[in-house]
């Protein structure tokens, strides 16, 4: 590890992308998250990569699907409103097949909304989000430190499994500053050869690349769709993350992450003070979602909370994983409001009287 | 040692520098830190806060319902934020800037003429750095040399000449506190 | 004795010299276009220049949505496939991490004119060293020969059933006119390839363009070519290239409009 530096979450998130060997950035101001564009702008090009300014967010994410199709690790930055643009621009790369890193720091909505912290872009962040049936690989970082990490593991993993890869954040913590340590990380050493794919010229006079999201065939694109299918799968197995904080216990179980996972984290601290057996699973990849695990906890806790800076939206995978045999409730704040920790440990007490404990 | 800090006032009053020059200052010192800021509608002029958290141990939350102590720079800050102070906490309030002083009995509270103080030595914007000296005299989290390093991290470099003036200021806002 | 397609009879076809030959550039396939469109003879004279050039093992080319999405099954280069409007973007992503490959876009009037106005504009205004390629035809082919940005005053579509209204659907936009004025434009032409001389002038200033990128002078080479679409005009071949004469040249008038500074 490097020596300990205090930083915004925006910022962490910009050095360990350049750190992490990224060539191009493409991007488009919009706050909360222009920090990490303007971090790029300074930066960038002088340390290997390309910086470009769009005039778009749809500009910026066909940028980076150019760019992709090089072989180069590519990334894009934006909030709510300009992700929403970027949708179509990302299934497209869903469909080809091609690697980038993606970071949404999430703010109010709907519409214009707020530029205060939000997590009310949970559905379109783990459903697909554009159109066709598609997933990205997406990361919730609770930390200015996981903001740094997970850029080297987003990276890692988009070129693994040739799939766009998204840190969804919000806000709060792109803002905020915590002391971050960056790892040693040679991107060298962690490259995947593209060269089987790539459209670089038809060196040595080598068989023509293209890439396309196009099949106008049925049967060829429902093969397309069965191969996607058949990756998402094999990322469920092998790539689900998440944190368990004192659930062995516990016989209340708070869900909850990013943000609202600190928040939680805190009412933990002040229920557990009170006597209060209260646990947190934090899903770490919001897909793939951490169904079994929270399975196999809720044989053991006698009620589920979870707690989102939104109506009500990973909420539903919750009760989609633990069925109807335990109480899933919900506590959310919207349009930029964060959950207090005082307001989550009140749900706890409530929750804990209806399943008598 | 876990203290939970709002600071908070109009823009321009240096809310968030004072605060983030503390994080820096507790980093320094190995402690675990976090800053969060939260901005009015306009960037001056508008209310600013930021929460500052300086810990040995891991900060669970930067998002807290209530404060270890509170340091205010205008009235709208101090309505907001006596109320959010824990029992046996500290609130010190910039008292130029403030019309009708806090009534809690439970707190320990503490009234600054800063930006007075501040115009004496020559540089209003000191204001914040006097408040923070009252502030670590109180509560000793850091050191003064701590507190600098952070503050050059903090101060532009174009602007480091001015670091020796708000040293004194530090240095003068812990004394007014005794 | 052979017969030539031609029939021209001849007594030995291997001893004869070739005159024309299909660039190994091209597929060697049928293309998808409909019979007499300007698509194939501007592919043809894209690969052509690749070719002669030499260039191929550098050269990434994009085709977005429109007539020409399967433009990778006919032109035998690496090939991205653009979302419609995108070409441009997806052009300036390849040429800025690989600034050193020849990188052109091949779009038509809707993805270049209508949709993607703001990347085209964007793209020039940058100075992008690429190549764009502007296939003018007047009509949206691919959906089925819906208005398209640069239909002509009173033209019939299926979405201007009583013709073009300027009144109602605004004007036939002249984007290479806006283009030209623009800084970072470097070289900006109008062609045609409705006849043998028009052929061969549109083959010159595409190699211009992809020569200036070579050489990379800076700024954007814009090729636009005034095109045809039989079978959306609902003309045949040979009354759509007329049309072009008779209506569309005196709206879109040939040449260039903006040349790079002599000596430059």
């Amino acid at each position: 590890m490097g020596k300990k530096l205090l930083m915004k979450g925006n910022e962490a998130l910009a050095e360990a992308a350049i750190r992490a060997g990224v060539k191009g950035y493409f991007g488009y101001p919009i706050t909360p998250q222009s920090e990490l564009l303007e971090y790029m702008a300074t930066n960038l090009d002088s340390r290997g990569g390309v910086f470009v300014q769009a005039e778009s967010e749809v500009a910026a994410i066909n940028m980076v699907y150019g760019a992709s199709g090089t072989g180069v690790r590519v990334m894009t930055s934006t909030s709510s409103p300009g992700f929403s643009l970027m949708q179509e621009g990302i299934s497209y790369m869903a469909c080809a097949e091609l690697p980038c890193l993606l970071v949404n720091v999430v703010r109010g909505g709907p519409g214009l909304g707020t530029i205060q912290p939000s997590q009310g872009d949970y559905f379109q962040a783990v459903k697909g989000g554009g159109h066709g049936d598609y997933k990205l690989i997406v990361l919730a970082p609770n930390s200015v430190q996981e903001m740094a990490d997970f850029v080297y593991l987003g990276f890692d993993l988009t070129d693994k499994y040739r799939n766009p890869v998204l840190i969804l954040t919000d806000g709060a913590l792109g803002q905020m500053m915590e002391s971050v340590e960056f790892p040693e990380y040679n991107p060298e050493e962690h490259l995947v050869d593209h060269s089987s794919w790539t459209t670089v010229g038809r060196e040595n006079g080598r068989e023509q690349h293209y890439i396309t999201s196009l099949h106008l065939l049925s049967e060829k694109m429902e093969e397309i769709n069965i191969h996607l299918q058949d990756k998402y799968k094999t990322i469920q197995k092998n790539e689900t993350r998440f944190e368990s904080i004192m659930t062995e216990d516990a016989d209340i179980l708070i869900v909850a992450f990013g943000l609202s996972s600190r928040s939680s984290q805190k009412a933990l601290e002040l229920a557990r003070e009170q006597g209060l057996k209260v646990g947190i699973l934090r899903p770490i990849t919001l897909f793939p979602f951490p169904s079994d695990e929270l399975k196999r906890l809720a044989n053991s806790v006698k009620g589920i909370l979870v707690v989102e800076m939104n109506a009500g939206q990973m909420v539903e995978d919750v009760r989609l994983s633990v069925g109807s045999n335990i109480p899933v409730d919900f506590y959310g704040r919207m349009g930029g409001m964060i959950p207090q920790p005082d307001e989550i440990v009140q749900k706890i007490k409530d929750l804990s009287k209806q399943v008598k404990i | 040692m876990n203290e939970e800090l709002i600071v908070a006032g109009f823009g321009g009053q240096g809310v968030l520098s004072m605060g983030m020059t503390l994080a820096y200052a507790g980093m320094v010192e190995d402690k675990y830190v976090a800053w969060i800021p939260s901005y009015g509608p306009e960037m001056r002029g508008g209310t600013a806060n930021c929460t500052v958290i300086v810990s040995d141990t891991n900060v669970s939350s930067p998002i807290i319902s209530s404060y270890d102590t509170a340091i205010v720079l205008n009235q709208p800050s101090l309505e907001k934020f006596e109320p959010k102070v824990k029992p046996g906490g500290i609130l010190i309030y910039e008292s130029n800037n403030v019309l009708n002083p806090p009534t809690r009995k439970d707190i320990d509270i503490y009234a600054i003429p800063a930006a007075i103080e501040a115009a004496k030595l020559g540089n209003k914007k000191t204001m914040n750095m006097i408040i923070l000296g009252a502030f670590l005299a109180k509560r000793p989290l850091v050191s003064v040399k701590s507190i600098m390093e952070g503050l050059s991290k903090v101060l532009p470099e174009r602007n480091h000449h001015l670091l020796p003036v708000n040293k004194k200021a530090l240095k003068h806002g812990m004394e007014l506190i005794k | 004795m052979e017969t030539t397609r031609e029939g021209i009879v001849c007594n030995n076809l291997d001893q004869m010299d070739v005159v024309f030959d299909r660039t190994e550039v091209l597929h060697d396939t049928p293309t998808s276009y409909c019979p007499g469109c300007s698509h194939s003879v501007v592919h043809r004279l894209i690969m052509e220049v690749i070719d002669e050039l030499g260039i191929l093992e550098n050269t990434i080319g994009v085709a977005p949505v429109g007539c020409s999405v399967f433009a990778y099954h006919f032109m035998n280069v690496d090939m991205q496939q653009a979302a419609h409007g995108r070409a441009t973007a997806v052009a300036t992503g390849i040429k800025r991490v690989l600034p050193d490959k020849i990188v052109f876009s091949y779009q038509g009037d809707g993805d270049l004119a209508a949709i993607g106005t703001a990347e085209t504009i964007h793209t020039i205004n940058r100075g992008e060293n690429i190549v764009m390629i502007f296939i003018n035809n007047g009509i949206y082919g691919m959906t089925g020969g819906q208005m398209a940005p640069t239909t002509l005053e009173g033209d019939v579509t299926s979405t201007t059933p009583h013709g073009r209204d300027v009144h109602i659907q605004g004007h036939a936009i002249k984007i290479t006119e806006m283009i030209a004025i623009m800084d970072g434009a470097y070289y900006v032409t109008r062609q045609a390839v409705n006849s043998a001389k028009t052929v061969r002038k549109c083959k010159k200033a595409i190699k211009q363009a992809f020569q200036y990128q070579i050489d990379g002078k800076g700024g954007t080479s814009y090729v636009e070519v005034v095109s045809n679409c039989p079978s959306g005009w609902k003309m045949t071949p040979i009354e759509a290239n007329k049309k072009i004469d008779e209506e569309v040249l005196g709206y879109y008038p040939l040449g260039d409009l903006k040349t790079p500074p002599k000596g430059a």
